[in-house]
């Protein structure tokens, strides 16, 4: 410790010049930061203002010409009422609740199996969820198109919401049960052999033992799941056919096509998108990052 | 210790649910896409058996891969995507969380970098294809250049540019990843190693690079491995941004994937574009198959 302290307190610049250093060091450090920061909130805020102003005002200068700043929201309006992204948002909001419940069940239901009951070959089947983790879902589109067409005519899936509820709920079991397995098989063996001496079976024993105390985990896999199918366009442009129920995703992406230059629709309809997964980053950021960074890291 | 009987009744009951969807949606799909790949796969079924054939287009198909000069086509950029966009992103992510933790306000530095992890992929390529206007009063980017006297560069409609344009736009995107990730590694440098280094009078840089990289390489690669991956699968970014173009100069693997199958309908050939994504993945997968036995052991 004193060897250590000594050469550091003597390390400690106390010459003039050397204080200049160590400012023009800071200033550099801030510099870089702001610079930083810039790059970052610039292109988000230019379209943010973008949204926010008049459509002849938008067309003839841009953003950043602050000095004749008028705003309204009749983009909002526009875009909401005229263009449907009103019910776009309602879809997006009748996708993303299903196919993050129903996931979050199966997913801790397989997961205590992986973690706490006993039967054969099961270390073998978890490296097979493992290796699934890698599968790109691509591979997967055109048999489920086809067996939804051929096998389940009646069903009609694709014309409503059954079809993607089922593809985003099944793409997103392998990291689901691997990320929930990891996090219960963290779970102190003794609280589990207690209750099952006491004589409690599995099913209690997950319901009143497991759940509650893994309640941050769960909620932190539901929120990366809920924000992945609220994000997501390619599973809704496979799987959702009729235009009636498209996502704010596809609507943006029909905007874009229809009239890629009228910035004013455009913008107000990206913040649409954003809003919700913003407010959830705002209010549950620790939830957020751990459900976004727990798999790579445990991995 | 624990020889128990296995309880058939609560194994399957927990696990039906899970085995089936995977069984019914990816496994057997996988198996029947490999199947697809080479046949003709008119309607997504099993009817005219053409061996290679499906696979020899792919490969004769400029626009998958042509080996001019420079070399072209969606297996390239994909190529690219991978150099370009993982060694950027993890070495700005490491940089930028070095520097942010010499300061106070840490958490918001970090916040910002990290907010577009947040939002979908279609918004962010939204807020970029705006800041790459090519009108100088609407594309932020232009407006600066020609405030310096320089044309406005047309960054989204010039083959030559698109790709740098495109993954410019997505390690924005993905910076805040490596961030938070490396800064947490970051804490676990014991601070003695730091001040053993400044005392010896290692320099800065020298502390970087001969201290910093080597003790969190670990997250780096797990970080890397992650973005490889992410990028192999890469397609709303690109869809909404460029539609693989101009032309078909940015198309990435699993858009071609998603235009052969379901706009050109050719099945065949699309599913034997989605065997060679898998084929580029395998290798990843079975390093992580093997990296979680090591674990487990351990």
């Amino acid at each position: 410790m004193t060897a250590l302290d000594q050469p550091m307190a003597g390390s400690q610049p106390l010459t003039p010049a050397g204080r200049i250093v160590v400012a023009l060091n800071r200033s550099a450090i801030h510099l870089f930061l702001a610079f930083v920061g810039l790059i970052w909130l610039v292109p988000t805020i230019g379209l943010l203002i973008t949204s926010l102003r008049p459509r002849s005002d938008i067309q003839s200068t841009g953003w950043w010409s602050i000095a004749d700043l008028t705003l309204t929201i009749e983009n909002y309006r526009q875009v909401l009422e005229a263009q449907g992204m009103f019910q776009a948002f309602v879809n997006t909001v009748i996708i993303a609740v299903p196919s993050t419940l129903l996931p979050l069940a199966i997913c801790a239901l397989a997961a205590y199996a992986f973690a706490w009951v006993s039967f054969p070959f099961r270390d073998t089947l978890f490296l097979v969820v493992v290796a699934l983790l890698m599968v790109p879902v691509q591979v997967a589109f055109i048999p489920v198109l086809t067996m939804f067409r051929e096998v389940l005519p009646a069903f009609e899936l694709t014309r409503g919401y059954g079809a993607v509820w089922l593809a985003h709920t099944a793409f997103a079991l392998p990291f689901g049960i691997f990320l929930l397995r990891n996090f219960f098989i963290t779970l102190p063996p003794d609280l589990i052999e207690a209750a099952r001496l006491d004589g409690a079976s599995d099913l209690r024993i997950f319901r009143s033992v497991v759940l509650p105390v893994s309640v941050p985990a769960i909620a932190a896999y539901g929120i990366f799941q809920f924000l992945w199918v609220w994000n997501d366009l390619l599973m809704a442009l496979v799987f959702v056919q009729d235009a009636s129920k498209f996502p704010m995703t596809r609507a943006i992406q029909n905007l874009l096509s229809q009239y890629g230059t009228e910035w004013h629709l455009l913008a107000a309809g990206a913040f649409l998108l954003m809003i919700v997964p913003l407010i959830v980053f705002f209010a549950l950021q620790r939830y957020f990052v751990q459900g976004l960074l727990a798999g790579s890291v445990k991995g | 210790m624990r020889a128990e009987k296995t309880n058939w009744g609560a194994t399957a009951m927990f696990l039906a649910p899970a085995v089936f969807l995977l069984v019914v949606f990816l496994v057997y799909p996988a198996i029947y896409t490999i199947l697809l790949s080479f046949n003709r796969g008119r309607n997504g079924l099993l009817a005219e058996w053409v061996g290679l054939d499906n696979y020899a287009r792919v490969f004769a198909d400029p626009d998958f891969f042509s080996l001019g000069v420079p070399p072209s086509g969606a297996l390239w950029n994909n190529l690219l995507w991978i150099v370009f966009y993982t060694s950027f992103v993890v070495f700005l992510g490491l940089v930028v969380a070095v520097i942010a933790s010499r300061v106070r306000y840490e958490s918001v530095v970090k916040a910002v970098v990290f907010l577009p992890m947040a939002i979908a992929a279609t918004a962010l390529a939204v807020i970029w294809k705006f800041v790459y206007a090519p009108d100088a009063d609407l594309g932020v980017l232009n407006a600066l250049l020609g405030a310096v006297g320089i044309a406005p560069v047309p960054w989204l409609g010039s083959p030559q540019i698109v790709n740098a344009a495109l993954i410019a736009a997505g390690i924005w995107g993905s910076v805040g990843f490596a961030t938070v990730i490396l800064s947490a590694a970051l804490k676990g440098i014991p601070a003695e190693i730091m001040e053993a280094a400044r005392v010896e009078g290692a320099n800065e840089r020298q502390i970087f690079f001969r201290i910093i990289v080597p003790m969190v390489s670990l997250p780096m690669s797990v970080v890397a491995v992650t973005l490889v991956v992410n990028v192999i699968k890469l397609f709303d970014l690109i869809f909404v941004m460029t539609q693989g173009g101009p032309g078909k100069s940015s198309r990435v693997i699993a858009f071609t994937m998603w235009q052969q199958a379901f706009e050109a309908g050719q099945f065949g050939f699309g599913s034997a574009v989605a065997v060679v994504m898998l084929l580029v993945l395998i290798p990843i997968m079975v390093f992580n198959v093997r990296r979680f036995r090591a674990q487990a052991v351990t």
